[in-house]
């Protein structure tokens, strides 16, 4: 890995994974908690690529096609599912979504 | 690397579960369209019959067990085990599912798809080999499970189950991953053999190690609905259809269990010393939040939801206690588990009535004396819950405190016992309710149970006398397969 070392990447992973969580946890919008979900998979393949070029393997790499293909597939459940919310509710705040309990 | 790349026929028939499933959910969906309106209500029986072949396949290809494409995947009998536990499952939510679909005016082909396709995915976290196709087998199965919760889309409390469910499920997916990715780059692999070999013989960094089990553990941990992680089980059993709310506590999370078991036992084995608490913990938690919430809820889905997290806390215990017998009770519990919760989900499908308007357990005042059989099985589902002898609900405890003490969880069998006692209380105001009470307005005005419902509740009454009364059968297959080479 000529010039940036592998700490760096995972380190940047690990920034972008962690600023996920935080976007999930703390944003109201639901459309802005999922894209904070799809920057969680991609700080992850981030992770399994800089892995991948260390180990002078390919798999890392297939790895993250699997990761792409699982996110669209979700990506298009997930949105279909935000639409349905939004056509009954005509909100995308989260905490507006709270007819379950007692 | 073999040197063919088409698979062998061997190879072929140990994934032929999944490829019958994966034929029969496509051809449903090819199928509905070309249909008319009568001939896709047969499309329920295909969906069964799906089901079935792959039941027969999974026991065909238990006579040939070893690996497949590449050490991907594996039959041994721990995966032949949990194979027929979801297709069963599967089936049982076919009967239920029918009867309700044709009640709320929405039966169509992409509810059998997607359910067989889920399915598939759980077949595949059975048999799962690598951490790879444990998260493929994780997504197939949650996919078509957040489509399933939110599948009536009119009804403001299915989408909020689905969108709970996708949020929250996805967000612990991200987590298992990132953990799967930290394990490639400790033990240069993700073949859940090579990874154990490298993490007990040291060459893995520790640390790194360390980190990618907690995350795992996390994902793990959501998937099972396993406290601190439980949030998202009461909300979305609670607004999911009644079907789906069973399938969704029996399929994905028995599957669940068997991958979390499966990766735990192999790849982490070398550092279990310092999983094992947090597994602890974790039991404990789950068992007492999920106990003490369910005494305070009115609504019977609620409770269920309470209560299959308090459950899963039971099964935690086996887990902690790190043994074959452990994993075995493991084995044994969520078999029990499945057929319990799906029969008091079939009963509660049935009571709900049209638009499920009838969820509350004093919906069930003097259900005895209307329908003193449909009755009769929930009192058998209940009492199998709380781990009343000759229910299969008893043993399935037993053998789980027995292999907590053997391994010398003292004050955690306890605490599970005494969770036990609490427990009790809140099934037996249900029975109280269906048996004391004077009939209301929602048990007199109760129509007679369909055929679906009635083959749906007659299974799992069965099962659950036939393990409490003989449970070695199940019990001597589950400790023979429990082990992990």
């Amino acid at each position: 890995m000529t010039g940036v070392p592998l700490s760096w990447y995972l380190i940047l992973s690990a920034l972008l994974f962690a600023l996920g969580v935080a976007g999930f946890l703390f944003r109201r919008n639901i459309i802005t908690v999922f894209m904070s979900i799809e920057l969680m998979l991609n700080a992850v393949n981030l992770s399994f690529v800089a892995f991948s070029y260390q180990l002078k393997q390919v798999n890392g790499h297939i790895f993250t096609f699997f990761v792409m293909v699982v996110a669209a597939a979700e990506a298009a459940v997930g949105l279909a599912i935000i639409l349905t919310v939004f056509k009954n509710r005509e909100t995308l705040n989260v905490d507006e979504v709270n007819s379950l309990k007692n | 690397m073999p040197a063919s790349l088409w698979p062998s026929w061997a190879e072929m028939l140990r994934f032929l579960p999944e490829i019958i499933l994966t034929v029969a959910g496509t051809l449903i969906m090819m199928l509905e369209p070309v249909l008319g309106s009568r001939s896709r209500r047969g499309l329920g029986q295909f969906a069964l019959a799906g089901l079935s072949a792959a039941l027969a396949a999974a026991v065909v290809a238990d006579g040939s067990p070893g690996p497949a494409f590449s050490n991907m995947l594996v039959v041994d009998g721990f995966a032949t085990f949990f194979r027929v536990l979801v297709l069963a499952v599967g089936i049982l939510t076919v009967c239920s599912s029918y009867p309700y679909l044709n009640r709320e005016g929405a039966s169509s082909g992409e509810y059998w798809a997607l359910l067989l396709f889920s399915i598939t995915g759980q077949c595949v976290m059975a048999s799962a080999n690598e951490l790879i196709m444990v998260f493929i087998g994780i997504e197939i199965s949650s996919i078509s499970s957040y489509v399933l919760a939110g599948y009536l889309r009119d009804d403001k409390r299915a989408n909020e189950a689905a969108l709970k469910y996708f949020l929250l499920g996805s967000f612990a997916t991200a987590f298992l991953l990132y953990g799967i990715a930290l394990v490639y780059g400790a033990a240069k692999s993700t073949n859940l053999a090579v990874v154990r070999a490298a993490v007990e013989k040291g060459e893995a960094p520790l640390l790194l190690v360390g980190i990618a089990a907690a995350l795992m553990f996390v994902g793990f941990a959501f998937k099972v609905s396993g406290a601190p992680f439980q949030m998202w089980a009461p909300d979305v059993y609670q607004g999911a259809p009644a079907p789906v709310s069973a399938f969704l506590s029996a399929g994905p999370k028995a599957a669940a269990f068997a991958v979390f078991l499966r990766v735990f036992m192999t790849a982490f084995q070398g550092v279990s010393d310092r999983w094992a608490p947090v597994v602890w913990i974790s039991a404990l938690l789950s068992m007492s939040i999920g106990n003490f919430a369910a005494l305070r809820q009115s609504n019977l889905k609620r409770m269920l939801a309470y209560s299959s997290i308090a459950h899963a806390g039971y099964v935690l215990v086996a887990m902690a206690a790190r043994s074959q017998s452990g994993s075995a009770a493991v084995m044994f519990y969520l078999a029990a588990y499945a057929l319990m919760n799906m029969g008091a989900f079939a009963v509660v499908a049935h009571v709900a009535g049209k638009g499920e308007r009838y969820v509350e357990i004093q919906d069930l005042a003097g259900l005895a004396q209307r329908q003193p059989l449909t009755a009769a099985a929930l009192a058998v589902f209940l009492l199998s819950l709380i781990g009343v002898p000759l229910t299969g609900g008893f043993f399935g405890k037993f053998y789980i405190f027995k292999a907590a003490l053997e391994s010398r969880l003292i004050w955690l069998a306890v605490l599970g016992l005494l969770n036990s006692a609490v427990a009790a209380y809140y099934y037996l105001r249900i029975l109280v309710v269906m048996y004391m009470e004077e009939p209301g307005e929602v048990t007199n005005g109760l129509g007679p149970l369909p055929l679906g419902l009635k083959a749906a509740l007659a299974m799992p009454v069965v099962g659950l006398l036939v393990l409490g009364i003989f449970p070695s059968g199940l019990l001597d297959y589950a400790v023979k397969s429990a082990k992990f080479w």
